[in-house]
């Protein structure tokens, strides 16, 4: 189940988007997904497609990879889907019986909403594809920061954020061992019912728990010792900068929505 | 200039819940030199860590002072500039490394100080370097090593250039190649660039490597000296939990039977090589006519056929940890297993009760094959317990989390009181200890209470990774102490895996060694030691002692090579001298 998940996963590359500053990427994202909500006829969608099969091809990702990643959310799109052919009161009527019709209208929007979140999902993998977890961190500090001037503690939140990161693997590992330590002892995950399986996991929660307050607590002593006061007085080794690859996918992303915005509306 | 002085320093832990208020330094007082390699030995709650935190004001003095290069720690507005030239490196790799590659952690002092940033990574470069690990920039922390993850640590330290390291037992969680490179590492710091060392620790062998060691015990200095004339005050540093090197050890033994007039202790391997030699020049000793092995054999309890085990087989992180590995345990015996990190060890003893299944070949314990029903059965056979296996408790009394197993084999509430106390016997615990939190315990009592919640269930093999990982001697002695006991009063069957060579040579049998997934050697245990040239190729340690007499047998044909133990090494000494 988790091997299928790519959200959030980073392939080192070299490609354009690789070399694209962070802040560069997540706004293109955001403006996609919003051009995704807006589009509404088949030129509309036909131009996200395309724009999505070129990220994929100069983001240099494994394709394959980046669509199993699908996989998971297909429950969720063939619920979506179905409750849209279901319940959407189109004029066209397909097929009836009783209360319950299904209408062109209804299909179509069924269709749409499958588009709109596969684009979504993969726009998003793409990103974290093309993107190791701690230039992500970075680049949302830099973009929250004018917050900084309204008391927001942006610094602290990335700082939170890339901490985590750095833990993930660290306390799976822990989490394996400890599980492995209770069932020497006789403990059993596996079997029982829903609640004694919820409870045969306390053995295995407060160990992790204890650990993570040491360890919190090490590692703010070890920061401290480190000359780490927050914000105060700090650079940082590697400064985002802009380049002129990101100067080609922002125009690139101007012109893009400029004509998806002629499509959708003035072509209808 | 003094690096550091520390006037009759004294700090107080005040009473936490329902624990007692702890003394823990008591009017301490020394001063470190510039450019001086230090360490201070002390058993597990001297106050050696109370001590560090003091170093660059983390804690700051109850009563007295400490100075660092001329400031004063309680000054708030230096404790920056003391921070920057006082480093410290913690003992847990893990916990003091923030940034998700290797580079960025580097970085993190620099940046904290706000250095600009082509300065920064010319730093870090730098400071990679220095302890070797260039080339890692781009590594996650968790893909590297223990050893290497605290030369990282080091780098970190580095980076914001300081005058001065502190190291609060930086080495007790590695293993001895980790342990090496670090201690390489800081000689180099300290004699190409003069930074000050001040190295916390309770290992001897690398205290004895120092310029200078202080003993620390309750709160106090006690002594303070060059490493030979420390481990002149063996009597003292026994008294108050530590041992000596082997080779010191073996000195002073020799001069209490007078065999030595007089002459400085040997603390490194190299100037006992030397001593020894001196000692025996002359002498012409018979050949010694070894009575041959005794082999304990007997009934097969463990049965391990043409193991082979993948992890991940079929992605492109496959790794082969196991390949083919044929082993036979005996019934009673204690087997060591020896070899270097990632050579298969972990994943060979997970396969004794089940947690793995093997990719290819067979494992039978005591007559059942690890599977699905027949896996309940075979955990109640056999213990294993992990390293630092205190990390694992969690009830609310020692009593509960000791009978966490026992509760599911459905027996009746005598026969488990039986059975805890029997436990607490064993381990050497007091009885009041049951109805205390385990989070209260001190280190080495957690240890044994996680080790006794096995041993209730009374295993026929015991199997235990690293059991003495972070305990200092005393503590270390205890746990192999009861498990001979549980040897001899159970017939019990013990398997240790460890690094430690002294201990699995003092306890085991036999020993098997691993390499790359294969055990390339199982036989006695003096046969396998007595093999350091083979050993040596597959760059493993053999004991202290054992290192000192094949060094002596390659001038002297006729002294034996294969000693294990110091009362050993004493006894072939007096045969050789004709006593």
């Amino acid at each position: 189940m988790l091997k299928n998940i790519t959200l959030g996963q980073y392939i080192p590359g070299k490609s354009i988007l690789h070399r694209a500053d962070p802040r560069t990427k997540m706004i293109s994202t955001i403006i996609i997904m919003v051009l995704v909500f807006i589009a509404n006829n088949a030129y509309s969608f036909a131009m996200l497609i395309a724009l999505t099969a070129i990220a994929l091809l100069i983001g240099e990702v494994p394709v394959k990879y980046t669509l199993r990643g699908l996989k998971p959310l297909l429950i969720i799109l063939i619920i979506t889907a179905a409750i849209n052919i279901f319940t959407y009161s189109g004029q066209t009527v397909l097929w009836s019986a009783g209360a319950v019709k299904i209408t062109l209208e209804g299909i179509l929007q069924a269709v749409m909403i499958m588009i709109r979140l596969s684009i979504i999902v993969i726009m998003g993998s793409i990103l974290t594809l093309t993107t190791t977890p701690i230039a992500l961190t970075d680049g949302i500090e830099s973009l929250l920061s004018p917050l900084k001037k309204i008391k927001v503690p942006v610094h602290e939140m990335a700082m939170m954020m890339s901490i985590a990161l750095r833990f993930i693997p660290t306390l799976m590992e822990e989490t394996d061992k400890i599980m492995k330590a209770q069932a020497s002892r006789g403990a059993d995950f596996d079997t029982g019912n829903i609640l004694q399986k919820a409870k045969s996991f306390i053995p295995v929660l407060i160990p992790l728990f204890v650990s993570a307050f040491k360890r919190a607590e090490e590692l703010a002593t070890a920061m401290e010792s480190r000359c780490y006061r927050g914000d105060v007085g700090r650079t940082r080794m590697k400064k985002l900068a802009y380049t002129a690859v990101d100067m080609y996918i922002g125009l690139f992303i101007v012109l893009f929505t400029a004509v998806f915005i002629v499509s959708a509306f003035v072509l209808i | 200039m003094e690096a550091i002085v520390v006037k009759d320093l004294k700090y107080e832990y005040y009473a936490r819940g329902n624990m007692q208020p702890v003394i823990a330094l008591d009017g301490i007082s020394f001063t470190v030199g510039e450019g001086e390699f230090v360490a201070v030995v002390g058993k597990n709650g001297s106050g050696k860590s109370t001590l560090a935190k003091h170093l660059n004001g983390l804690l700051l003095p109850g009563g007295g002072s400490v100075c660092v290069f001329g400031r004063y720690t309680d000054a708030q507005e230096l404790i920056w500039d003391i921070r920057r030239v006082l480093g410290m490196v913690f003992q847990n790799p893990d916990n003091q490394l923030v940034a998700t590659t290797v580079e960025e952690d580097v970085a993190f002092g620099p940046e904290n100080l706000g250095i600009e940033p082509d300065e920064i990574r010319n730093r870090v470069k730098e400071s990679l370097k220095k302890v070797g690990m260039e080339g890692f920039d781009e590594y996650s922390p968790h893909m590297l090593s223990g050893g290497q993850k605290q030369r990282i640590a080091i780098a970190g330290v580095l980076a914001m250039h300081p005058k001065c390291i502190v190291l609060d037992e930086a080495t007790s969680m590695l293993d001895p190649e980790g342990r090496k490179d670090v201690m390489s590492v800081l000689k180099k710091l300290n004699s190409e660039d003069n930074i000050t060392i001040v190295l916390i620790t309770h290992h001897m062998n690398e205290a004895a490597q120092a310029d200078r060691i202080i003993v620390m015990d309750e709160g106090k200095a006690v002594l303070s000296g060059k490493p030979d004339e420390i481990f002149g005050e063996y009597e003292l540093l026994r008294q108050i939990g530590l041992d000596i090197p082997q080779v010191s050890d073996l000195y002073v033994r020799m001069k209490d039977e007078g065999l030595i007039k007089n002459g400085r202790i040997p603390v490194l391997i190299d100037e006992a090589e030397q001593v020894f030699m001196n000692v025996l020049s002359g002498r012409k000793a018979n050949a010694y006519s070894s009575a041959g092995p005794e082999r304990k054999t007997g009934e097969k309890i463990i049965e391990i056929k043409n193991l082979s085990y993948t992890y991940m087989a079929g992605t492109p992180y496959e790794r082969h940890a196991l390949k083919d590995v044929s082993l036979t345990v005996y019934k009673g015996e204690k087997l060591g297993i020896i070899g270097h990190t990632g050579s298969g060890k972990s994943t060979l003893i997970q396969h004794l009760n089940g947690l793995l299944s093997p990719t290819a070949g067979t494992v039978e314990v005591s007559g059942i094959i690890p599977k699905g029903k027949s896996l309940k059965e075979l955990r109640r056979k056999v213990g294993l317990i992990f390293q630092n296996p205190e990390d694992q408790l969690f009830e609310e009394t020692v009593e509960k989390d000791i009978a966490f197993g026992l509760k599911k084999m459905g027996l009746s509430d005598s026969e488990m009181k039986r059975r805890i106390d029997e436990a607490l016997l064993i381990t050497g615990l007091p009885a009041d200890i049951l109805k205390k939190s385990p989070f209260e315990l001190s280190g080495g009592q957690k240890r044994r209470v996680a080790i006794a919640g096995v041993i209730v269930m009374e295993p026929d093999i015991l199997v235990l990774d690293e059991p003495t990982a972070g305990l200092d001697p005393q503590g270390s002695a205890g746990i192999y102490e009861f498990l001979s006991r549980l040897n001899e009063s159970r017939n019990t069957t013990i398997i240790i895996v460890s690094h430690t060579m002294e201990d699995v040579a003092r306890f085991c049998d036999r020993i098997a060694v691993m390499e790359e997934g294969r055990i390339v050697m199982v036989d006695e245990t003096r046969s396998v030691f007595s093999n350091k040239e083979y050993l040596e190729e597959k760059s493993l340690d053999v004991p202290q002692i054992t290192e000192l007499f094949y060094r002596l047998s390659r001038k002297n044909r006729n002294i034996r090579k294969d000693i294990l133990t110091v009362q050993e090494g004493l006894d072939e000494m007096k045969r050789i001298m004709g006593i």
